[in-house]
């Protein structure tokens, strides 16, 4: 038993090192990869732009799960104009960057995991070794880069339209009053809550992108390969999204 | 070994050998690979590398291109042990060959030109114009000038190899190797891509490793050969002498015959007692 547990531990200190000395040698490739700014647009575009409907889509019906259940909840203490900052503060600083993490890591870290995963199995990274150059550089580093820019910008995009579907709710549905819903969000919410929602979908972007750009590039080459290491990516992507959430949410109150 | 006697190790390193292969080591895992695998490839010529399926050939051409060292020995390119070059060193190395892989390895999200024109714009700083005029040069040669706005996906497996074949030649190298070049082809995308070898070795001089286990193509086209089994170099030569080997491996492999050395069985337990024994 406690062979079977110290086993579990070796392997999993050894795949850390891994993921640890991968991204130190992506951050190398990342400097040169900068010169290249049309890869990179391309991925931000790939990752970012592909995801919007999904992430407004969610953003819109998060919102206005929110508002329903935060009128009923806050209505029951007699404050139902608070609505707006409860919305505001829940999506800026939890539920923005959380799900938008999630859905980031379904939609574009799988479809990055296959891509490259694909690219090793049909030696198209090999072929670029021997024609020396960088996979690192040239398919990494850009996708890399594309995955942590369009996560903050697609959890700004959930945030704007999953306060429009709290709005839409608690205002038009609930008969809150316009004025104070806004109002009271204004009053409330300050930079502070703003940061924390920035600072937190910077960071699952840097773990959602280097696990997806990790898992596809060290893909055993076979179909069954790709697919083990596609959801490999998904699920390592949603537990640390949560547990990074919860050790950003306890250093931020503290 | 039969034929010709290969490493003399004491020999002064020869200006004509571009490959050199001395007495190498290679296990993956517990599962050794080589034992004392030794051959060269000289300048100019076309070696043929054959041997039956998991014998390590393309093993030998990871060794060769640098993506795997020898836990032993010493594997000599272009005059340098691939041990002694740094990153940059065998990027150096890498651009002065080029290789076709077995599927093409083409890149899917590039059409055709840009798949050829890709080395040229990675390694150098050419104007639009020339790079245009460069990789329609090399796409006339393998035929397929007018497939080149097509993307991989469209291409079938002869025209895929013929349009790497452009790419792996489009920056000039001084090797070019071939891993398995007539696998799954039609007999007609087979003779073009064998004529296909031989131009290249006789109009541009490119030194040519073609790893196959294709005997009858290949001896039409090998300067030299070398079978591999077991590890090693079983024999050597041109390819009408292995034909003409006694030597039982050699003869099975060119023959293509079932019994000998290479046993047609996997290892196993014996075969009734495994029938009439209980399932487990």
């Amino acid at each position: 038993m406690s062979n079977a547990r110290n086993g579990y531990i070796t392997e999993g200190i050894r795949r850390f090192g891994a993921v640890a000395i991968f991204f130190l040698r992506l951050l190398i490739q990342c400097v040169p990869a900068l010169a290249r700014p049309r890869l990179i647009v391309l991925q931000v575009y790939n990752a970012g732009a592909r995801s919007l409907i999904i992430i407004m889509l969610s953003g819109f019906l998060v919102g206005a799960v929110l508002a329903l259940e935060g009128y009923t909840l806050l209505q029951r203490f007699g404050s139902a104009e608070a609505l707006g900052t409860a919305a505001a503060l829940g999506l800026l600083r939890e539920l923005g960057p959380v799900v938008t993490a999630l859905l980031f890591a379904g939609r574009a870290g799988t479809a990055l995991t296959s891509e490259i995963g694909l690219m090793r199995a049909t030696d198209q990274l090999t072929a670029m070794e021997i024609m020396a150059v960088n996979p690192l550089r040239y398919v990494a580093a850009p996708r890399f880069l594309g995955g942590l820019i369009a996560m903050p910008l697609l959890s700004a995009v959930f945030n704007l339209i999953g306060l429009f579907g709290a709005q839409l709710i608690g205002v038009w549905q609930m008969g809150i009053d316009k004025g104070s819903f806004w109002s009271q969000m204004q009053d409330a919410v300050d930079f502070h809550d703003v940061w924390e929602g920035i600072a937190k979908s910077l960071v699952f972007g840097l773990v959602c992108s280097l696990i997806a750009v990790h898992e596809g590039y060290n893909t055993e080459p076979t179909a069954a390969g790709v697919g083990l290491a596609t959801t490999r990516t998904v699920v390592a992507s949603s537990v640390l999204i949560l547990l990074l959430d919860y050790i950003l949410t306890a250093a931020f109150q503290t | 070994m039969t034929n010709i006697e290969l490493s003399d190790k004491a020999s002064p390193p020869d200006d004509d050998i571009v490959v050199d292969v001395r007495d190498v080591q290679y296990g993956v895992d517990s599962r050794l690979i080589f034992q004392g695998l030794s051959l060269k490839v000289r300048r100019g010529q076309i070696t043929a590398i054959m041997g039956p399926s998991g014998t390590g050939k393309t093993t030998l051409l990871r060794l060769i291109t640098a993506q795997s060292y020898p836990s032993s020995g010493q594997v000599v390119v272009l005059g340098q042990d691939i041990e002694d070059l740094g990153g940059s060193g065998i990027y150096a190395m890498r651009k002065r060959m080029g290789m076709l892989f077995q599927n093409g390895a083409l890149l899917t999200d590039m059409d055709v030109f840009e798949n050829v024109a890709f080395p040229v714009r990675e390694h150098t700083d050419l104007p639009e114009p020339l790079i245009r005029r460069l990789v329609l040069t090399k796409l006339q040669a393998v035929g397929l000038r007018g497939a080149a706005d097509l993307m991989p996906a469209e291409l079938s497996g002869g025209m895929a190899r013929r349009v790497a074949l452009a790419r792996a030649i489009v920056m000039d190298p001084e090797i070019l190797i071939y891993d398995e070049p007539f696998v799954g082809l039609d007999p007609i995308s087979l003779g073009m891509i064998l004529r296909l070898i031989q131009k290249m070795n006789e109009a541009l001089g490119i030194t040519s490793i073609v790893v196959s286990h294709d005997v009858q193509q290949l001896a039409t086209i090998a300067h030299e050969s070398y079978l591999l089994s077991g590890g090693k170099v079983v024999a050597a030569g041109s390819p009408q002498e292995l034909a003409q080997s006694r030597e039982e491996v050699v003869h099975q492999f060119m023959t293509g015959a079932a019994e000998g050395p290479v046993p047609f069985h996997y290892p196993a337990p014996d075969y009734a007692t495994q029938l009439m024994a209980e399932a487990p």
